[in-house]
């Protein structure tokens, strides 16, 4: 592969031009035949795949009303147009959301739509071609799933549903991104995205008390399957090793040490991430939902906390409660949910963001914290996509914002914000997420990169940010790899617990 | 002529109801499995009420977007509703008075209509992205109401019809006792493309106006942790397990 560089800077960010077919050939990876199997989708492309995808596509129409209305409702106004950051990368017209989204509007109207079956060219309706069919590979992977073009459709259309909708419908004629699948699969077999066995896990845990207490001189756990503690803690598995996520996974240890609420890690659900939404399979998305309700009925918690990840927080607020019970509020002849919820101690919100957790404990004192333990940090704060457009925090809509700056005040002296039409609701996806972050597509993670890249540099050059605080552990991997190739340290980045962690003082309360 | 007319306004009217009546249909009964409101969203009916209203009136979430198109876009809507409301006049009998209120605004409102459209469709030429996506039934939809409001503007304000002779075919229309449609290219023109609209209207973009009202990501409440939301097709997936 040719070396990527990054794009320039605009110097006022106007909206750029159009370059047709700047991203054509820049797909993933196609999945292999075994990683298929074992997700029960066919090994590779099936012969009759042009049926099969035209039948699955109706099978999902008639399944989500949210396609079905977005597929309709679209009138071409162009609000969403220049909203994307892979668009404003890459300059390629197929990446602006209405674009993405007639690729498939195009064969719905042509197979669905009475004017299409008649006049075809009149509406934009093609045939579902084998070209097509490669450039909804192609393109469908050049979407994070971010929802930003959502918040300024009139009609509230979200690029991301009809994305997911057209990788469910790759994955079932066999032709799936690798990335994605292979990851579920690690999921089914072992727990976690990585592939990390117990043993190991348990091992690192051990390795992290040992570093904790070398630095700080406090015993502070790191419990895996515990039955009867009080907190199942259900984070992304890049939280076990990876930098800087580790740093976070430690701030979480020291405020439940601090607290001294009895917590546990589970071996057999090492996972917060859920790759089943990134390729919208409600059957995936689903059965790994479930090793979590599983996890939590066999080790007896009474409370179920997820760490710091962006999807994994939306899976979680917004889709467990559906998928595998994690909630509260079944109705009372729903068993499935209420074996679970019968269990749950609902003087708390379920699932609790980590977040929630702390912010909680230091409004009501619990922690005792020096904030001048992070002032080498000159802060700012990235809104991961996910938990801003797709989640909330708080039990109060727009706490989802608040409750992470809330604890960066708490815990730093130095913070700014960065150009607000890039924050909160506004904010842009990193530029991995939704499944994209893959070495195969690092040209489009760089790309795709470019308007946070913008802002930082404004608050970098205007106020000396040195750090940008994030919740998200693909946020983390993203910017760590590719912030140095717009020539910033990769340090720069790292999570909300990592500058709790800096900053609480064990042992004084 | 008139009974030409009255057969064409007869089987658009069914079109016209039946059609989105049926696509309503299947909207309501497609089911949303998931919680997928765009966040920060109200947690409660009465906030979500608020905001389908905001973006129904005000177009709220196209204002965030862009300014140009939200401003077109608005002047056109509410012309275009005005015009409707005016035209009641030809279907009741006494003319309601709020209708009577209505109608010299609504007059004007045609032609406020009419430069919101322009102003869309030089959008559509000029912007090299919306040219990018515009299909020829975008440009022809634009037309369409062009052609609509100049034909109705040309009778409004020089070569006037016999509108209470008007009046008198469409009340008959609704109490099927066919009376006489004026004599007048400009009428005939008019009402003909009118009928195309409405024929179109369920089967085409236009049906973005019912779906607006089915849109998950604006109607939903947030509130997935409080109260367990699940399809019935997802449901049953849990007994067989």
């Amino acid at each position: 592969m040719a070396e990527i560089t990054a794009p320039a800077y605009r110097v006022i960010p106007i909206i750029p031009a159009l370059k047709p077919g700047a991203m054509e050939g820049s797909g993933p990876y196609v999945s292999g035949e075994k990683m298929n199997e074992a997700l029960g989708f066919p090994g590779k492309l099936v012969d009759d795949w042009h049926d099969k995808a035209i039948a699955k596509m109706g099978d999902l129409l008639g399944k989500y009303r949210s396609l079905k209305v977005y597929m309709d409702s679209c009138v071409h106004c162009g609000a969403c147009s220049d909203k994307c950051h892979y668009f404003i990368g890459t300059q390629d017209p197929k990446n602006m959301p209405v674009a993405r989204q007639d690729l498939m509007r195009s064969v719905y109207r042509r197979y669905f739509t009475l004017p299409g079956k008649l006049f075809p060219k009149l509406v934009g309706a093609r045939d579902l071609t084998r070209e097509v069919l490669d450039e909804w590979h192609n393109y469908y992977h050049q979407c994070s799933e971010c929802r930003r073009c959502s918040v300024f459709c009139p009609y509230g259309i979200d690029t991301a549903e009809v994305t997911m909708a057209a990788r469910d419908i790759l994955d079932s004629v066999g032709y799936g991104q690798k990335y994605d699948i292979e990851i579920i699969g690690k999921v089914h077999k072992i727990g976690n995205n990585l592939g990390l066995p117990a043993p190991a896990l348990i091992d690192t845990m051990e390795g992290l008390e040992e570093d904790v207490k070398e630095a700080t001189g406090i015993d502070v756990r790191f419990p895996i399957d515990i039955k009867g503690a009080e907190v199942l803690l259900i984070t992304p598995s890049a939280d076990f090793f990876a930098e800087p996520h580790i740093d976070s996974l430690i701030g979480y240890a020291k405020v439940f040490h601090a607290t001294g609420t009895s917590w546990t890690l589970s071996s057999m659900s090492s996972e917060a991430a859920n790759f089943g939404m990134f390729i919208g399979n409600y059957e995936q998305l689903r059965k790994v939902a479930l090793r979590i309700r599983q996890a939590a009925l066999e080790l007896g918690v009474k409370r179920i906390v997820v760490g710091e990840c962006g999807h994994a927080w939306r899976v979680a607020y917004s889709f467990w409660n559906t998928l595998s019970g994690v909630g509260e509020g079944a109705d009372p002849d729903d068993k499935f949910a209420q074996m679970l919820q019968q269990q749950l101690d609902h003087r708390y919100r379920q699932p609790t963001h980590i977040c929630e957790f702390t912010w909680d404990m230091i409004e009501r004192g619990a922690l005792s914290l020096d904030k001048e333990a992070n002032d080498k940090h000159i802060i700012t704060f990235h809104d991961s996509c996910n938990v801003a457009r797709g989640s909330s925090m708080g039990g109060y809509p727009g706490g989802q914002f608040d409750i992470p700056r809330n604890i960066i005040k708490s815990v730093a002296n130095h913070f700014h914000e960065m150009d607000p039409s890039t924050t909160h609701e506004k904010t842009f996806c990193c530029g991995g997420g939704g499944g994209l972050l893959t070495d195969d597509l690092m040209d489009l993670r760089v790309k795709g990169a470019l308007p946070r890249m913008e802002v930082l540099k404004q608050v970098s050059d205007e106020h000396g940010v040195n750090f940008m605080a994030v919740i998200c552990a693909i946020c983390k991997t993203q910017f760590s790899k590719v912030m140095p190739i717009y020539g910033f340290d990769r340090r720069m980045v790292g999570g909300v617990h990592q500058l709790v962690s800096n900053a609480i003082r064990l042992g004084e309360k | 002529m008139s009974t030409l007319f009255a057969i064409l306004f007869y089987f658009v009217t069914l079109v016209f109801v039946v059609g989105t009546f049926y696509r309503i249909g299947v909207y309501t009964r497609t089911p949303a499995p998931l919680k997928i409101p765009t966040t920060p969203a109200p947690m409660n009916t009465g906030g979500v009420v608020l905001r389908m209203m905001r973006e129904v009136f005000l177009f709220e979430s196209l204002f965030k977007a862009n300014l140009w198109t939200w401003g077109l876009g608005w002047l056109f809507h509410v012309s275009l509703a005005l015009v409707l409301l005016r035209h009641l006049r030809y279907f009741t009998d006494p003319v309601w008075p709020w209708v009577a209120f209505v109608q010299p605004f609504g007059t004007y409102a045609g032609i406020t209509m009419l430069a919101g459209v322009a102003g869309l469709w030089a959008r559509r030429i000029f912007v090299e992205r919306i040219r990018y996506i515009s299909t020829p039934s975008d440009h022809l939809m634009l037309a369409l109401f062009m052609a609509i409001a100049i034909s109705g503007l040309t009778m409004s304000f020089f070569v006037h019809t016999d509108v209470i002779a008007v009046k008198g075919f469409m009340l008959g229309l609704m109490h099927f006792d066919l009376q006489a449609l004026p004599s007048s290219i400009g009428l005939y023109v008019h009402l003909s493309l009118v009928a195309l609209l409405m024929m179109i209207f369920p089967i085409s973009k236009l049906l973005h106006a019912p779906g607006l009202f089915f849109s998950p990501g604006r109607n939903q409440v947030d509130n997935p942790r409080e109260k367990r939301h699940i399809a019935a097709w997802a449901k049953r997936m849990e007994s067989e397990n």
